[in-house]
Parts: C-alpha cells; sequence; structure tokens
C-alpha cells in the first residue's frame, strides 16, 4: 500500500473513492490539464508507472476528445463530466457528454486492417478498448456517457 | 507543449516536447508542411521529450509521412520510450514508419 503523499492517508483502503469530478466546456484546450490532473491523481493513489503515463492519460484523451469534438460537436457552452472512482481493484473513468450516443461496437475500426493502416483517422474507440480492461457506453440523466475501467496492475 | 525544428546539415530535425494530441496536432502538421513546401525533404521527428501520443496525433504523422513521401522525401521517427512504443505496436504504425533507436541512428539511416 502506497501512503497519499500530501496526507499521509492511505486512500486506497477506501472503497469507491471519487477522486475526481468536474465540469468542463467543450473546448479541445481543456483536455490536457484535466488529463494531467485525473493522471497525478492516479499517481497519489499507486496505479502503476506505466497506467499513469500510458493507459489513463490516452485513453481519458481519446474519450475526452469524441465527447467534446463528437458528442458536443464543439459547441464550448455544453458541458463534459468526467468523473474518477478509484477502488482497491480498479480505477474507473466515466466521460459523460450532452450529445445523442453511439454504438461503440459498430464505431470501433481495426486499424491494423492492411487497408486502414494508412488512414488519419479511426484509431480512437481502438485505443480506449486496448488501453482499457472494459469499454462501456450508457445512458445516464439524458446524458451519454463513456465509463473506462482499468484493473489495478 | 511546443515543436521545435532545427536544420542539421540537410535534414529537418523536429523535436516535439510535451504531448502530441488532438489540440496541438495541427501545429506540427503546419510547421513540417511549411518546411516541405520550402523544398526540404528529409525530416526526422525526435520524441525524446515527448510525454504521450494520441489517435489525432498518430494520425497526423500518418498524414506527414505520406505527404512527405508524394513530394520524393523521407521521414525518420527516434527516441520512442517504451509507452510510446507500444501505441505504434498496437496500431501496427510501427510497421508504416521507419523508427530508429536514437537520433544519431535515425541521422545516420538517410
Amino acid at each position: 500500500m502506497t501512503a497519499d503523499r500530501d496526507s499521509g492517508e492511505d486512500r486506497r483502503a477506501t472503497p469507491d473513492h471519487v477522486a475526481f469530478d468536474r465540469l468542463i466546456p467543450s473546448d479541445v484546450r481543456e483536455i490536457e490539464p484535466i488529463v494531467e490532473e485525473v493522471t497525478r491523481e492516479c499517481r497519489v493513489l499507486a496505479l502503476s508507472a506505466r497506467q499513469c503515463a500510458l493507459n489513463v492519460p490516452v485513453a481519458l484523451t481519446e474519450a475526452l476528445s469524441n465527447a467534446i469534438l463528437r458528442g458536443n460537436r464543439g459547441v464550448r457552452d455544453k458541458q463534459v463530466r468526467v468523473r474518477a472512482v478509484v477502488s482497491d481493484s480498479a480505477l474507473v473513468l466515466e466521460v459523460a457528454d450532452e450529445g445523442g450516443g453511439f454504438d461503440l461496437d459498430a464505431c470501433t475500426v481495426d486499424p491494423t486492417r492492411p487497408g486502414n493502416l494508412e488512414r488519419e483517422d479511426g484509431r480512437g474507440l481502438f485505443l480506449m478498448r486496448s488501453l482499457m480492461d472494459r469499454v462501456e457506453r450508457y445512458e445516464a440523466d439524458e446524458r451519454n456517457v463513456v465509463r473506462l475501467t482499468l484493473r489495478r496492475s | 507543449m511546443s515543436f521545435s525544428i532545427k536544420k542539421q546539415g540537410e535534414i529537418c530535425v523536429v523535436d516535439v516536447e510535451g504531448q502530441l494530441i488532438v489540440g496541438n496536432r495541427q501545429e506540427l502538421k503546419q510547421k513540417v508542411l511549411d518546411e516541405l513546401e520550402k523544398g526540404e525533404k528529409k525530416f526526422l521527428i525526435d520524441f525524446s521529450q515527448t510525454g504521450y501520443i494520441d489517435s489525432s496525433g498518430l494520425g497526423v504523422l500518418v498524414s506527414l509521412s505520406k505527404k512527405i513521401r508524394e513530394q520524393g522525401g523521407e521521414l525518420r521517427l527516434a527516441n520512442l520510450n517504451d509507452d510510446l512504443k507500444t501505441l505504434f505496436e498496437l496500431t501496427k504504425l510501427d510497421t508504416l514508419f521507419q523508427i530508429a533507436d536514437t537520433r544519431e541512428r535515425a541521422l545516420e539511416s538517410f
């Protein structure tokens, strides 16, 4: 167990600890600072170095980018909610937008197929699903939610 | 995050500092395209100071690779850390790009 560097409290022992909950406007410039904040929190909560450097930042960036540009169509006044819940076993990230949602399976492209290799787009959902243990999409409170689950390694 | 371009002989060396993601990918693309338009043909992108890359960043690299090739030029990538290598391997982009372990090896490979 790793203690919280700031408080000395062992936050991993708290079941389903809400580590982060924030509303942001639909602007891609918001992505990097939010990802940095969530990743910093993940380090404090003792996720592995690789998860903090690769899995979390890339998958969360993809989810935020989809929510801002596709879900909310880049309309700055529309909001995206980012929530991170951590337990002893896993990190759960939820990204909610004001869009109508999408079919996760139908929209996921395999960019490794020969005809897709030189495409400029189409890697976002694939990366999310490759870097997370589970990716789900559902609707709640008239919002489209993408939930990313990453087990502690 | 920032991108700097320096000439090393006849090679344009681009350093990517910070992240290469949806919010800044166009800046990198435009800087390289500007050099291509000036007649530069050989490009090396060095990732030794890069944090992470998202799908938009990977897409820009694919786009630049095609445009440089169309102009008869060459592109090399260098200094991918283990996490960045994983991204290229997952997407099989490691088969599309010529990737060197160090800047020196990349420069020698032109």
